[in-house]
């Protein structure tokens, strides 16, 4: 069996955007269910079994993939839920798990043998110790890389594990912590780990005032934005906050990181797929996303040499993002 | 009017606030109920059978607010099991706010709404987690199926105005 190469997942928070993403060549789909099984638990997103079984049949009659993240951590009175979760993804026919609890991994693996597992970002494993650890123990067979390592660390990943590794490739970022962030609790009394979100609606109140546009979560102000000034989503790690009489992004600026034009390096490594975030995203940004970064993986196999970042890539790429601006984030950077 | 002359009459962005200052004044103080009852009149007659399947229970007894910046418009409405309602105006448990022509986008499903968000084009203020809930909810529609419950020939219309948009660079 041939390894997969710069596989294109997207991300699908609707029926609609899952067709979206096959439409425009996504190799792979990722999803969720309608509840905190999974990180991106927002009022009205996600699938339900209808929808699931029709994405899938979808998803399938094209030739691509359908992947289900259920990447949150049970707590030990819902645990029921998560592992009836599992019992739904593996009875619906999709083609891989998305898990971070080593618990669920041993769920799915004595009751669903054949189910096949990736590590998710939420897992927060970044080297190939780790990964090896989930693959010796559960049997994983693709691990989500979080995105703090450079790439000279990716490539010591991958030389070192037979497990496909992913990488980000577009999308918001987070505060680099994945799985272990519990800054939202801070505000709104649960973390992304287990809730699923770290700006849930309930907490979220955005309000046009003379000063600008004020962003609260749960009563407390992260953010005021002037006029001109761009947005970001309402996480704390997003915010401006007054430290030491200065008042600047005190965590990290609200960006996306646009790693398109490292495309060339990456297959080089053997990166097995690059993923797109932005479950929480409607149909239109499925579709634009995914068209560029299709047009520019088949750039990079047909001839990485000459690779090149379109112009018009990059700038639909802006629009659509945090900020409107990029980053490489942790990739390209001397420092280990 | 063929679609390509429609969709050039279509407002461009960067231009939120495109009618006449002094137009958008008057429409601002005329009372906001008639535009309401003319707003779910045609939301009724036009998109209602396309939205009438969808689970509408979270919006039983709340009042949303729909502010066209630049038309200066504000329309205040209800939703439940049998369509769309007006609403006296002045109070709403979420309020949004962008152009016509940012509408339109959304509506047409050209544009994101965190895109729009981002770039400071649409505000939503208040019951956010009912703004996300009703935005999610109307993300679940397939266009096309949605089209197709339009009066004849309308649905056509607007997929060749989409289609022409995305093909154009206009979204």
């Amino acid at each position: 069996m041939t390894r997969p190469l710069l596989e294109l997942i997207c991300p699908a928070g609707s029926l609609p955007a899952l067709k979206a993403a096959v439409d425009h060549g996504a190799d792979g789909i990722y999803l969720g269910l309608k509840d905190n099984t999974n990180a991106r638990n927002f009022s009205g997103l996600n699938f339900d079994t209808k929808t699931l079984a029709e994405g899938i049949r979808y998803a399938h009659a094209k030739g691509a993939k359908v992947l289900m993240a259920l990447n949150t951590y049970p707590q030990p009175a819902t645990l029921a839920r998560w592992h009836a979760a599992i019992d739904t993804a593996a009875a619906s026919g999709i083609d891989a798990a998305i898990l971070a609890d080593p618990g669920l991994m041993a769920y799915a693996v004595r009751h669903h043998p054949q189910l096949r597992l990736h590590l998710s970002v939420q897992g927060s494993a970044t080297s190939y110790e780790a990964i090896e650890f989930y693959r010796e123990r559960f049997g994983i067979q693709r691990a989500v890389l979080p995105r703090v390592l450079s790439l000279a660390q990716v490539e010591n990943v991958i030389t070192h594990t037979d497990v496909e590794i992913e990488l980000f490739g577009f999308g918001g970022l987070c505060v680099m912590v994945e799985g272990r962030c519990l800054l939202s609790s801070y505000a709104c009394g649960d973390s992304p780990n287990t809730f699923g979100a770290c700006s849930p609606g309930h907490a979220v109140r955005w309000q046009q005032t003379p000063e600008g546009m004020e962003t609260r979560l749960n009563g407390v102000l992260i953010d005021r934005y002037a006029d001109h000034e761009k947005a970001g989503y309402p996480t704390l790690c997003k915010g401006r906050f007054a430290v030491g009489g200065e008042t600047y992004y005190a965590l990290e600026e609200p960006t996306s990181l646009n790693s398109l034009e490292l495309l060339p390096d990456m297959a080089r490594l053997g990166v097995a797929a690059i993923k797109i975030e932005g479950r929480q995203r409607s149909p239109a940004y499925v579709a634009q996303v995914t068209q560029v970064w299709r047009a520019a993986i088949d750039a990079v196999k047909r001839d990485a040499g000459r690779f090149k970042p379109h112009p018009a890539w990059m700038s639909a790429l802006d629009k659509v993002s945090e900020g409107s601006m990029h980053t490489l984030g942790a990739y390209y950077r001397p420092w280990k | 009017m063929t679609p390509s002359t429609l969709l050039r009459a279509l407002p461009r962005p960067p231009a939120p606030d495109a009618l006449p200052p002094l137009l958008a004044a008057m429409v601002g103080r005329l009372p906001s109920r008639p535009p309401s009852m003319a707003f779910a009149a045609a939301a009724n007659a036009l998109a209602w059978p396309a939205l009438r399947e969808l689970d509408w229970s979270i919006a039983r007894d709340r009042r949303f607010h729909v502010r066209v910046r630049d038309l200066g418009l504000s329309l205040y409405f209800g939703v439940r099991a049998d369509g769309f309602y007006a609403v006296a105006g002045g109070r709403a448990d979420v309020t949004f706010t962008a152009s016509a022509a940012d509408f339109a986008r959304l509506a047409l499903r050209l544009e994101d709404p965190d895109t729009l968000f981002f770039n400071r084009r649409l505000l939503i203020e208040g019951d956010t987690d009912l703004g996300l809930a009703v935005k999610n909810l109307l993300d679940g529609v397939e266009l096309e199926v949605a089209a197709a419950t339009l009066p004849a020939g309308l649905g056509r219309v607007l997929l060749r105005l989409r289609r022409l948009a995305l093909e154009t660079g206009a979204a």
